[in-house]
């Protein structure tokens, strides 16, 4: 249903009474702003000396500082990337597990999921770096990021995958079944692929997830952005505007990829015209976890 | 384990804090996600701007990101609080726009037909929201909105890391950190209080959406 | 005041350029090190391990205003830095080999344990409980936690005026000051961040009325603001011996570290590596404490 739905067309008078609450909201708010900008301006918080380092290439400390930022955003990347990766193939094989589990340890199976879906991602990020090398695993703090966010996200997209392949016909697998497949090709080859397609969305939404935890990697000094952002700050004294720029960046990039998700979702549904029901791209991702 | 034992007083204070945190930030965020959620679907163009605008930046921003600018730009603005205010605000705000995402697909998913028929009876904007579609699309907002406040639940571990202080997770970095207690029994225990709200309140969110289910 | 601070680093970073050019590199802003030409060891020991690597790692804090702070171009400056470069120096490494890694206080027993660090000089105090997991060489240096208030407050004269004034007070998750402090103050006014320099920021909101911490850290935290915002009370109510932490039982090289600290004192590196970073906001010059004995 389109939001239009909710409303008549407006006519002259609606219109009318539109624009001026319009006037007003953009007002209110606007009086809001300015407000809060007189209190920053009268803090000095758009002083030369805070923004300087930012976005005045001329600056001093224009080059170490964007050096040291950039440095930590490919950190972050580095770190989102590989967890997504291994989220993804030790999802899949979690939820194949899960489906095909025998009844006497599908039980374990399901456990692992809740256990691991029930505790916050900063505590499993905290307890692979700590916890682990307790354990005689010796890991470089990316590798405990690594290991924390997958140990989370994993089980997120092993439900993922379970409601991809749930989600196809019973006669998919009953066709491939009929013509002789065995178990596993019956899996491989007919519904992992259909199911993957049709949850690309849902996965690219869950790297926007992925990629916002990863700034918990703080918490255990790993040097990602957000970390790297205090270290300026300890220098140059300013973070509200050091921040506020992560806080932008965070913003476009984890923006750009949820467009890129909704194109896909676009894609998809034009490519299957049977699939009427325009389905939300996102499902683990809307949920904030 | 023998660190359980002794200290189950402190995991029971943090458990207590955690569902405080968590109890106010949520009644918070479903206001607010509401609120969002009508301006995003409301015929006035700046609302619909700005709940756009609301939800892209606090669904593409991390939560430390958030807390941060509530326990140190609103203070620097003169507004002073005390940082349980702060960090539940920040959660409430932070979760809001994926309440408010919830309730949109879930008025989304009612069909197109109930609306134009509540029109055509001469329901208006809010009379077709509050009358007609709210009331269906619970049953499809259920599910999701249950998702978000597991969610938040395990987030408050976050903003109990910004000044709140005494909630679960930080309990445990005490013990280990200050205290000096082995990593392993004292993160369990962190773990083992999470359980204890999210396993629950999972299965309350399944009990509750086999109810509305039925309903239907 | 942070922006003279950064000027004040420049000028570092080129007279740390000029001593380079006389040999022994330094990172800890115009602190050099002497660096012992060819030191031999018996075989088998940590020292001759390190020796032969020519490389070694040690765990400091990158946050910590004249202890241990990574500057913005990535070199490191303080006092901890400086005692670090002045055992591995010993050690026959120059400054330049020494890998920095970062180590929260919550890290620090992990990282000696698990040999991510091979010591750790991070305003590390001693104690028994730590002293269960780790060896301490050392002291190096005497502190003591203190509060540190705004300029203009004068209800908070220590540790035990604060229920009275009903003060909000700022400290680290997993500190120990933050667990000492509990004894003066209430559980709900006790605010906790996972840096100090937050609880700073806190402080000048007027958002907590006093952070505490060790002396040392405050006067790092006093040192980066503009000039008279905070002010160390100046009372301390405990006592901080900072040791060098090392892998458990290797007395061997305890006594190594303590006599490299001997050394330095003696040949006034010591007392060099705190004029050029923390002496600059502290008027006196701390005397190297009495060494523990190494067993």
């Amino acid at each position: 249903m389109t939001d239009s739905v909710l409303y008549e067309a407006p006519g002259p008078r609606a219109r009318r009474r539109a624009r001026y609450a319009s006037v007003v909201t953009a007002l209110v708010l606007l009086a809001g702003l300015t407000w809060a900008l007189y209190r920053f301006a009268a803090e000095g918080e758009f002083a030369y000396d805070k923004w300087g380092a930012l976005v005045d290439p001329t600056n001093e400390n224009f080059s170490a500082l964007w050096t040291l930022l950039g440095g930590g955003l490919v950190n972050t990347l580095t770190a989102a990337g590989w967890s997504i990766l291994f989220s993804l193939v030790i999802g899949t094989l979690l939820a194949l597990t899960r489906i095909t589990a025998a009844a006497w340890y599908r039980w374990a199976v399901v456990g692992v999921i809740e256990l691991l879906r029930g505790t916050p991602v900063v505590v499993l990020i905290f307890f692979s770096a700590q916890a682990l090398p307790a354990f005689g695993l010796d890991i470089s703090l990316m590798w405990a990021l690594v290991v924390g966010l997958t140990a989370y996200n994993c089980v997120i997209i092993a439900e993922i995958v379970r409601a991809g392949i749930a989600a196809l016909p019973s006669g998919q697998s009953e066709a491939a079944y009929a013509v002789g497949m065995r178990r596993h090709q019956v899996m491989f080859s007919v519904l992992l692929p259909q199911a993957f397609r049709a949850m690309l969305p849902a996965l690219i939404s869950q790297l926007v997830v992925v990629l916002k935890d990863t700034s918990l990697g703080f918490t255990i000094s790993y040097p990602e952005f957000v970390q790297r952002g205090e270290i300026a700050i300890e220098n140059l004294g300013n973070q509200i505007q050091v921040y506020l720029v992560v806080a932008v960046v965070f913003i476009l990039i984890n923006y750009t990829l949820s467009r890129v998700a909704v194109r896909t979702e676009r894609a998809l549904s034009r490519g299957r015209k049977s699939s009427a029901t325009a389905r939300e791209p996102e499902s683990a991702a809307a949920t904030g976890d | 384990m023998q660190v359980l034992t002794e200290n189950y007083q402190l995991y029971l204070n943090g458990i207590w804090t955690t569902l405080q945190i968590c109890f106010y930030a949520g009644l918070l965020t479903l206001l607010v996600g509401t609120a969002v959620a009508g301006c995003r679907v409301s015929p006035l163009a700046p609302l619909r701007a700005f709940g756009t605008a609301w939800v892209t930046v606090f669904r593409n921003c991390p939560l430390v990101v958030v807390l941060f600018f509530m326990a140190f730009a609103i203070p620097t603005l003169g507004l002073n609080a005390s940082y349980f205010v702060f960090g539940t605000i920040g959660l409430a705000l932070y979760t809001s726009a994926f309440v408010c995402e919830a309730i949109r697909s879930g008025i989304n998913s009612v069909s197109p037909g109930q609306a134009e028929a509540a029109r055509s009876i001469g329901l208006g904007f809010t009379q077709t929201l509050r009358l007609v579609i709210l009331p269906q699309a619970v049953r499809s907002i259920v599910p999701p909105l249950g998702s978000v406040m597991i969610a938040m639940i395990k987030n408050s571990a976050i903003a109990g890391a910004f000044g709140v202080g005494g909630d679960l997770y930080e309990t445990g970095t005490r013990l280990s950190s200050a205290q000096g207690e082995a990593i392993v029994p004292v993160l369990l225990g962190v773990a083992l209080g999470y359980l204890i709200i999210t396993i629950p309140a999972g299965l309350l969110l399944g009990y509750v959406e086999r109810k509305v289910a039925i309903a239907r | 005041m942070r922006k003279g601070k950064l000027t004040a680093a420049a000028v570092a970073a080129s007279t740390t350029l000029l001593l380079g050019a006389c040999g022994g590199g330094s990172s800890s802003g115009g602190f050099s090190a002497p660096v012992a030409e060819d030191p031999s060891f018996e075989q088998g020991t940590t020292m001759a391990h390190y020796a032969e690597q020519g490389e070694i790692t040690i765990g400091t804090k990158k946050d910590q205003p004249l202890f241990g702070l990574q500057g913005l171009n990535g070199e490191m400056q303080g006092f901890d830095v400086a005692i670090g470069e002045i055992i591995a120096g010993q050690l026959g490494i120059p400054a330049d080999k020494i890998v920095w890694q970062e180590t929260p206080s919550k890290n620090r027993e992990k990282y000696i344990q698990d040999g991510t660090v091979d010591m750790v000089v991070a305003t590390y105090t001693i104690n028994d409980k730590r002293a269960e997991r780790v060896s301490f060489a050392g002291p190096y240096y005497e502190a003591g936690q203190d509060l540190m208030v705004r300029q203009d407050n004068d209800s908070i004269t220590g540790a035990e005026s604060l229920r009275d004034s009903d003060a909000k007070v700022c400290s680290a998750h997993g500190s120990t000051p933050s667990e000492r402090i509990r004894e003066y103050v209430d559980e709900s006014r006790l605010v906790l961040f996972d840096s100090y320099s937050k609880c700073a920021d806190a402080l000048s909101n007027g958002q907590v009325q006093a952070v505490t911490t060790d002396d040392a850290i405050l006067m790092g935290l006093v040192s980066e603001r503009e000039e008279d915002q905070f002010k160390v009370v100046g009372n301390t109510f405990s006592e901080e011996p900072y040791g060098v932490g090392i892998p458990k039982g290797d007395a061997d090289f305890c006594e190594f570290v303590n006599e490299s600290l001997r050394t330095a004192a003696e040949n006034g590196s010591y007392a060099e590596a705190w004029n050029t970073t923390a002496g600059q906001v502290s008027e006196r010059t701390p005397e190297l404490p009495e060494l523990r004995s190494c067993s």
